[in-house]
């Protein structure tokens, strides 16, 4: 239903979207999920028509939103991150001037107004200015807006954004609802989001696809051990030859120092419960446990991981050891002696 | 034209349903009905004067020369040059600054439709405005009996000259998401249009009549005498279609940004 090949968009010298390609099945509800200046509402501005692509070609329903953007637009529902609502006008009356600019025959209008407004539960706020209306209803009445003329796609750029827990289930389960008539792409920086309401997730970075796959493809591709954290008041190198020596322990990297406390990051085999004898490791050695608790990879973990990959990686290279003073790479050789 | 009419009726209600087109409407009906008081008054105290001096014999002076001529060319078209900015400053401005402008330019809509649709839209309160300014003169044809032949290009210059105003004041909107921005803007450049002609009032050079040639006020001149003047036309005409033409690129470029 959609399709995205080679997309690239620019702003002047800054890359804000780089060379991103993916397919949207018919029905499919796909996430895209990344933090805040991902890229993810240029590339659905790009999908919708708002913004020209740099580079790349897209096809919505079939039709090149460059060669044929008004086929495209006619196919495709788009609720911006904040819903483009006239507030001066009553939300019957602006959802009639969207269904007539989206080509909505003059008979068919009212018969939709009423179908979407059900649809999106604003049937009693019908006759109210959007202006007065709380954040919760506007977002609802912004995606009234995107299925007033019963697009094949709807594109929703963070639908849930600042609705409160129960407006939040609500909308996920409109979401939900719609998947299989329509073909739906929602982005998210909300983690739980994804793993609730998208059938399939891409994850974006930096203007790049990090990884794709299903939310649980995502959690067991990446989770392929047990985590224990615990803080230890002692000598952090010999404190780390001694959990290195637990069985089942297969990691020991330090996190954090202050003082003589240390923090390790405990990688067991996968389905094994450590925490016992690491517990006893310390306590035997004198030194003083502080903190002990498992760190099970949530899908934040793996979207931490997958975001800040090339961070991580150069502070775990760089800045712990610095950290951590160099005496623990001095000491370690000595400690094994 | 279904949509350029969808998108204009959007526009008009907006104004209907903001505080602008009321505001403009009664600051200008005020000033409107102000000059044509202080015309129509200092006409009596003169026509009473010549009856006095026994220019019994003598033709009544003209109320077209006398008060509908100055009304319009000396007054209203200044009037009107201060207040299109109001008109046109939230055009695309507004709708930038709340986001509005992704649902239009989402929509299955050609990017002339939309422009055509705020034009239309904004033209249609100006007209609103013409027509307040021909009721004052309407009150002249109940107690005196005006010329009414002038009147037909008087309406059009008032027209074409508030269309190339808009047209211009609509480009300026799209140039930012400040409606302040876009209407000082708009009101800075009609301001040195307008004045364009005083600077040349003395010179008699080439460069001295192609400035006074772009004065806009300066066109109105011949409407104001009744007089239709095919390249007065073709000037207003000029102008509007580069106002739109400028609001068009604008528009575009907006797509390569943001």
């Amino acid at each position: 239903m959609i399709e995205v090949a080679g997309l690239t968009k620019r702003y002047g010298p800054t890359l804000a979207v780089s060379d991103v390609s993916f397919e949207v099945q018919k029905g499919e509800v796909l996430g895209f999920l990344g933090p805040n200046g991902a890229g993810k509402t240029t590339t659905m501005r790009v999908i919708t028509g708002y913004l020209a692509p740099s580079e790349g070609r897209i096809r919505v329903a079939g039709y090149d939103v460059v060669d044929e953007p008004l086929e495209a637009k006619r196919r495709t529902g788009y609720l911006p991150e904040t819903p483009p609502v006239y507030p001066d006008m009553t939300v019957t009356e602006y959802l009639a001037f969207v269904a007539r600019i989206k080509g909505v025959g003059r008979r068919e209008i009212k018969k939709r107004i009423e179908e979407v407004s059900e649809k999106c539960a604003v049937t009693d706020v019908q006759r109210r200015q959007i202006g007065k209306l709380s954040k919760g209803y506007r977002q609802r009445v912004g995606l009234a807006q995107a299925l007033i003329h019963n697009p094949d796609v709807l594109i929703l750029d963070e639908p849930t954004a600042g609705l409160d827990p129960k407006q939040i289930i609500e909308t996920r389960e409109l979401i939900k609802g719609l998947a299989g008539q329509h073909t739906v792409v929602l982005s998210t920086h909300i983690l739980p989001e994804v793993s609730k309401t998208c059938q399939r997730v891409l994850v974006i970075n930096t203007g790049k696809i990090v990884a794709s796959g299903t939310p649980d493809e995502l959690t067991h591709r990446l989770q392929g051990y047990e985590t224990v954290l615990l803080t230890v008041e002692g000598p952090a190198a010999e404190i780390m030859d001694k959990l290195q020596r637990v069985i089942g322990v297969n990691v020991v990297e330090p996190r954090e120092a202050a003082d003589s406390r240390v923090t390790f990051e405990v990688h067991a085999e996968k389905g094994r419960d450590v925490r016992a004898e690491l517990a006893r490791a310390v306590v035997e050695s004198q030194w003083k446990l502080l903190e002990l608790k498992t760190s099970g990879l949530s899908l934040e973990d793996i979207f931490l991981k997958l975001t800040t990959k090339d961070l991580s990686e150069e502070s775990a290279a760089k800045d712990l050891p610095s950290a951590l003073g160099s005496d623990l790479e001095e000491k370690s050789p000595a400690s094994e002696n | 034209m279904r949509n350029v009419f969808a998108v204009a009726g959007k526009e008009l209600r907006a104004y209907f349903h903001s505080p602008i087109a009321y505001l403009v409407m009664t600051v200008y009906a005020g000033l409107c009905g102000f000059f044509f008081y202080s015309f129509t008054a200092t006409y009596v105290m003169q026509s009473f004067r010549m009856q006095a001096m026994g220019g019994m014999g003598a033709p009544p002076m003209s109320l077209n020369e006398y008060i509908i001529r100055p009304l319009l060319a000396g007054v209203l078209t200044v009037v009107l040059l201060l207040l299109v900015p109001l008109i046109t400053m939230r055009l695309y401005a507004e709708e930038k600054r709340s986001g509005t402008i992704e649902l239009l330019m989402t929509s299955p809509l050609t990017d002339l439709q939309i422009i055509l649709g705020k034009f239309l839209g904004a033209l249609a309160l100006y007209a609103v405005l013409i027509a307040v300014t021909f009721f004052y003169i309407g009150i002249l044809f109940v107690y005196g009996n005006p010329n009414a032949k002038p009147l037909l290009a008087q309406i059009l210059g008032l027209l074409v000259y508030g269309a190339a105003l808009l047209a211009l004041g609509m480009w300026f909107s799209t140039l930012t998401k400040n409606q302040i921005v876009a209407g000082v803007i708009a009101f800075a450049v009609f301001l040195l249009l307008f004045v364009l002609d005083w600077v040349t009032a003395y010179s008699t050079g080439t460069a001295g009549r192609v400035i006074s040639y772009m004065s806009l006020t300066t066109h109105f001149d011949n409407f104001a005498k009744g007089v239709i003047d095919l390249s007065d036309v073709v000037f207003y005409f000029s102008v509007t279609f580069m106002g739109i033409f400028l609001t068009a690129r604008s528009v575009e470029a907006l797509k390569g940004r943001a």
